[in-house]
């Protein structure tokens, strides 16, 4: 387990804390966004917020792929499951997440679709020369880690001649995501987010390097430290924002060295460009229409398309009334906010995106805070700000 | 969703396949996504196919200066509460 243990030590992580602790200004508040669900479950699972100052706020960001996929999205990957022909595989996490009238695909699965779960991408390969006679559709979600896996699955479906395999893609771009919570201008009924500092995605800036966030930090002011998922990662990253807000500064900066440069990995950034293109918009649970927010197959493989293939339709839906994912995937609410939080909604049966990955908030929540915790859980940004 | 780990190249199997471990579990994994191929290489797995390689040498500064905080942290303990060993 060599650079996995050495990054989770606990004489460490007490001196990172009083280093934080020696750092932070007493006199003011420091509210930080971990974009990607991975810090967000890494924070609650080694309870990394309990060794954090009081005024060192951690808002927990939207980069869990279930959370923000829109139902309709989920709704008509299963419609498409149903039909008699198709074979539809997808991650694990997927096929639980609640879709509308409290279907889901695993629901579809025991009414008799066929629907799978994948750890790979590539074992849509194996499955689509074992059943020629079925139509296999990858159902496609993630941020850009995920992405290279499915435009390499479409070009070796394509290089082996398959012809009974189609992606629905749903993937989608980190930076335009984080741009969109900074313009977030408080619509109807929304407050705005405060944030001073992004904690930036580990795999994600392995795939596309820390040079795309460079942009947005001069922009808006705002400084990024690019961390690894592991808790003194995390925690390493904490002491560095508080340093450049301190300072007034706004750089990118890379804790995760040790896999990310800023760069990126090219090979991978290739291979997604000679298959997919940007789509001119794109709905996202919870932040709605984002501009050029995700990635679509360019017309060159358009036989590998199933959005093209299968004519798919999306059908507008009403959310449950009492789910409170989407003020929660915004940063604007925590979990205990919402009045189902661990009664009606719980993993073993969520109501909302967010209970059913082990990176959304609430997932994390339900299973890492300790009922009966003294320690209240921060409050994240309702306030105006400063 | 984006998890993913470090391990170890222990065999290389031809067309972009290698072996790789971590804690005595040992998986296939695809390295089209990356350049080069090298055993006892660290990789940075997700869903089956390495995403980058990891830099050993900056994994090793990073725990160097874990290391040297925790033993700053040591001393300061020890200059303020003299009468600890």
């Amino acid at each position: 387990m060599r650079y996995i243990h050495g990054f989770r030590d606990g004489g460490a992580a007490a001196a990172l804390a009083e280093l934080i602790g020696a750092e932070v200004d007493s006199t003011r508040e420091y509210h930080l966004m971990e974009f990607c669900g991975g810090h967000t479950h890494a924070i609650f699972r080694y309870g990394v917020e309990e060794l954090l100052p009081r005024n060192v706020r951690l808002v927990h960001g939207p980069g869990c792929p279930v959370c923000v996929l829109a139902m309709p999205r989920l709704d008509a990957a299963i419609e498409l499951a149903s039909r008699p022909q198709v074979t539809l595989m997808s991650y694990g996490d997927m096929v639980r997440v609640p879709a509308s009238r409290r279907g889901s695909l695993l629901k579809a699965r025991a009414q008799g679709a066929d629907v799978r779960m994948a750890y790979s991408a590539l074992e849509a390969l194996d499955i689509a020369v074992a059943n020629p006679d079925r139509e296999i559709v990858f159902f496609a979600i993630g941020f850009e880690t995920t992405t290279p896996a499915t435009a390499h699955l479409i070009l070796e479906a394509r290089r082996r001649g398959l012809r009974n395999i189609t992606v629905y893609c749903n993937h989608v771009v980190t930076p335009a995501a984080i741009q969109s919570i900074l313009d977030a201008p408080g619509a109807a009924g929304q407050t705005q987010v405060r944030i001073d500092g992004f904690i930036g995605p580990s795999h994600v800036s392995a795939v596309i390097g820390s040079a795309p966030y460079e942009e947005f930090a001069h922009t808006y002011r705002k400084p990024v430290v690019i961390a690894g998922f592991e808790p003194l990662d995390v925690m390493q990253a904490v002491y560095m924002l508080v340093k450049q807000i301190n300072d007034g500064q706004a750089w990118v900066e890379n804790q995760f060295t040790r896999g990310v440069t800023r760069h990126g990995n090219r090979k991978a950034q290739a291979i997604v460009a000679e298959v997919f293109e940007l789509r001119a918009s794109f709905e996202w649970r919870g932040l709605g229409y984002l501009a050029h927010s995700a990635m679509r197959i360019k017309s060159s493989y358009a036989e590998y398309d199933a959005e093209r293939r299968f004519a798919m339709q999306e059908t507008p839906v009403r959310e449950n009334a009492a789910c409170q994912c989407p003020s929660i995937i915004r940063g604007q609410k925590k979990p205990t906010d919402c009045t189902i939080f661990g009664t009606v909604c719980t993993p073993r049966s969520p109501i909302g995106s967010c209970m059913v990955s082990a990176e959304g908030v609430c997932a994390a929540h339900y299973k890492y805070r300790r009922i009966g915790n003294t320690v209240a859980p921060a409050t994240v940004g309702l306030g105006a700000p400063a | 969703m984006c998890l993913a780990v470090p391990l170890r190249v222990i065999s290389l199997l031809g067309d972009d396949w290698v072996e790789a471990e971590v804690g005595g579990v040992i998986s296939r994994v695809s390295i089209a996504l990356i350049e080069g191929d090298d055993i006892g290489d660290y990789l940075i797995v997700h869903a089956g196919f390495a995403i980058t390689r990891l830099d050993v040498e900056e994994a090793e500064k990073t725990l160097a200066l874990f290391a040297e905080i925790s033993a700053h942290l040591v001393r300061t303990q020890h200059a303020l509460h003299p009468r600890l060993p």
